[in-house]
């Protein structure tokens, strides 16, 4: 017991900055040394980051007119509108929907980076390398590249369906389809990001675990399951946050895919089905140039994270297993 | 000893491997194609050498422009980052003042919102200030982060303390030890940070394309995604342009993916 909380104190003390050992006032000269090192970063959150959330805040109790001037108070006016907004009904769907089937994407990582962090695996830096690049190419050119494969006519996708006698449709421009295709390349993009996370996990993961598993006669299949999955749960369970907070603000996905220009991107039939909730801001903020009803929509989506990432840390009790 | 379960893993990771990187290579071959090359029905695979669709690029976008802006819009914004934020990092993590607590809690909170909350109150800064359609539009709000002072604050804590010590018994002030004993200790850190703000900067969309619309001042994002409006089926142009924009991130990410990595999984285990 007196050991234990020892062992506490020692690891608390050792969190704290090194200072002389006795208790003293606050020293001043070191005070404004610190105030002085963060005040360039803690002016730009201010005027950049945090003032700005009050502002949006106030915003959407306000309307201004398309050509600016004065942002009068209207009250709850913006959100009224946005409810009863058959635009953001359907936003909200397709949201939704991308955000949920994305999550697909956490097993496939899974299966991969368990296979990659197996010891003494040769050419792990080429195979983590050729799964990350994706990940860092830019959204606008793996859009276009995509919509380039999917092309209905030409795409190279189509042809090779055509070679197993399935006649292939216009994915990206044919309502039934759109959402799904862009899951698939929002998979294909983040599946580097979650495997690095994963290896990292899966490595953290003591080796006698295994060595007794396979000991016991346990297969590499079984090994998978009982050992590697629960134990991976909270990097799952991280991994499922951020890729949920990730999707729901999906916006350089459906700009390009499914237009490039906001003519085009309206024009396309399927875009009644992709229409995502940040690109609905982006075209009433910024298109429409109406900010109050923008700020209201900002405001929507901030709740609708806060809200699906508390069920999740709600659920995690099911299924999470902390070591 | 080789066993037939190192084949099958080997196996499953090339088709896997060779998922990510056939979009990659169409594009390329595409590129390199006439229209009436790429439209054939079937598709030919062996490119027409048309490398023209490269010099196309350069007409039809000012992407001498469209690069420089990318480019320093992430330099500055890397190093800029990398400055500030370990001098925060460093105040938070070593030395003493009241408030301290409170006022990392207020930066992490930063962390918790979703960016379209600061966007269009930033946007109409911009706009007072008459930046909009300028390389300071790109840069100034992307210099301070709340996720690099964080990351690095987690950084510094588990470096020994020794040696800053030392240094402040030798009578050095704060600003003289971040400089001179942190920033060298930290360097794996600040690597971390760097390249993880160099890709998410170039690769930024939405706040470059709202900012500056006038083609010279856009980047190559928003630039690239202008050309699909309007040459929409010229697809072999729009693959070099894609290729084009996406290769330096790509070569910087291969010639540094071990710190690039090592700070994703830093963020991972640390979330």
């Amino acid at each position: 017991m007196a050991t234990d909380s020892l062992v506490k104190e020692a690891s608390v003390a050792d969190m704290q900055p090194a200072i002389p050992h006795r208790r003293r006032k606050v020293q001043w000269t070191e005070a404004l040394w610190g105030y002085a090192l963060i005040a360039p970063t803690a002016a730009g959150l201010l005027v950049f980051y945090l003032w700005p959330v009050l502002q949006t805040a106030y915003l959407s109790f306000t309307h201004s007119g398309p050509f600016g001037g004065a942002a009068q108070w209207t009250g709850f006016d913006n959100y009224r509108e946005l409810l009863s907004d058959p635009e953001l009904g359907r936003a909200l769907r397709n949201t939704i929907a991308y955000t949920i089937l994305s999550l697909l994407g956490v097993p496939i990582a899974v299966f991969f980076a368990a296979l990659l962090a197996k010891p003494g695996l040769s050419g792990v830096t080429a195979y983590r390398a050729l799964f990350f690049l994706p990940a860092v190419t830019t959204p606008v050119a793996v859009a276009m590249i995509w919509r380039w494969l999917y092309n209905g006519d030409f795409g190279i996708i189509n042809y090779l369906l055509s070679l197993l006698g399935i006649h292939g449709l216009h994915w990206i421009a044919d309502p039934r389809t759109a959402l799904y295709a862009m899951v698939i390349t929002g998979i294909w993009m983040g599946l580097g990001y979650n495997i690095v996370i994963f290896v990292a996990g899966i490595q953290a993961i003591p080796r006698h675990y295994y060595e007794a598993a396979e000991l016991d006669g346990a297969g590499p299949v079984q090994q998978f399951f009982r050992i590697t999955v629960p134990l991976l749960s909270p990097s799952m369970f991280f991994v499922s946050v951020i890729s949920v907070i990730g999707s729901l603000q999906l916006f350089d996905l459906v700009y390009v895919m499914m237009g490039g220009s906001s003519q085009s991107t309206r024009s396309n039939p399927a875009f009644p089905n992709t229409e995502t909730i940040v690109y609905l801001f982006y075209a009433k903020a910024f298109q429409a140039n109406d900010k109050g009803y923008g700020a209201a929509i900002a405001m929507l989506l901030l709740l609708i994270i806060l809200v699906l990432t508390a069920v999740q840390f709600r659920l995690q009790k099911r299924w999470v297993t902390y070591a | 000893m080789r066993k037939p379960r190192s084949t099958m893993t080997h196996t499953l990771l090339a088709i896997g491997a060779a998922g990510m990187l056939a979009p990659y290579v169409w594009q390329f071959l595409t590129s390199l194609k006439t229209l009436a090359g790429a439209t054939r029905v079937p598709p030919t695979v062996v490119p027409d050498g048309r490398w023209d669709n490269y010099g196309q690029i350069f007409r039809l976008l000012p992407f001498q422009a469209q690069f420089l802006n990318t480019l320093v819009m992430t330099a500055a914004r890397s190093l800029g980052q990398v400055l500030l934020c370990s001098m925060a990092a460093y105040a938070f993590a070593r030395l003493r003042f009241p408030g301290r607590t409170f006022l990392f809690g207020l930066f992490l909170s930063v962390l918790m919102v979703p960016p379209q909350l600061f966007i269009i109150p930033q946007y109409e800064i911009i706009a007072k200030l008459g930046w909009l359609n300028s390389l300071p539009a790109l840069i100034v709000p992307g210099l301070f982060s709340a996720f690099g002072v964080f990351l690095l604050r987690q950084f510094f804590l588990g470096l020994p303390a020794e040696l800053d010590e030392a240094a402040r018994l030798d009578g050095a002030n704060p600003l003289r030890i971040w400089w001179s004993v942190m920033m060298p200790l930290a360097r794996p850190g600040l690597m971390a940070l760097g390249i993880l703000t160099t890709i998410w900067s170039w690769n930024d969309f939405f706040w470059p394309l709202v900012v500056n619309n006038d083609p010279k001042k856009m980047t190559l994002s928003a630039g690239l995604a202008s050309l699909q409006g309007q040459f929409m089926t010229d697809y072999p142009v729009l693959m070099a342009g894609s290729l084009l924009a996406s290769l330096p991130v790509i070569a910087v990410f291969v010639a540094m993916q071990r710190q690039f990595v090592q700070g994703i999984a830093f963020t991972g285990s640390k979330g």
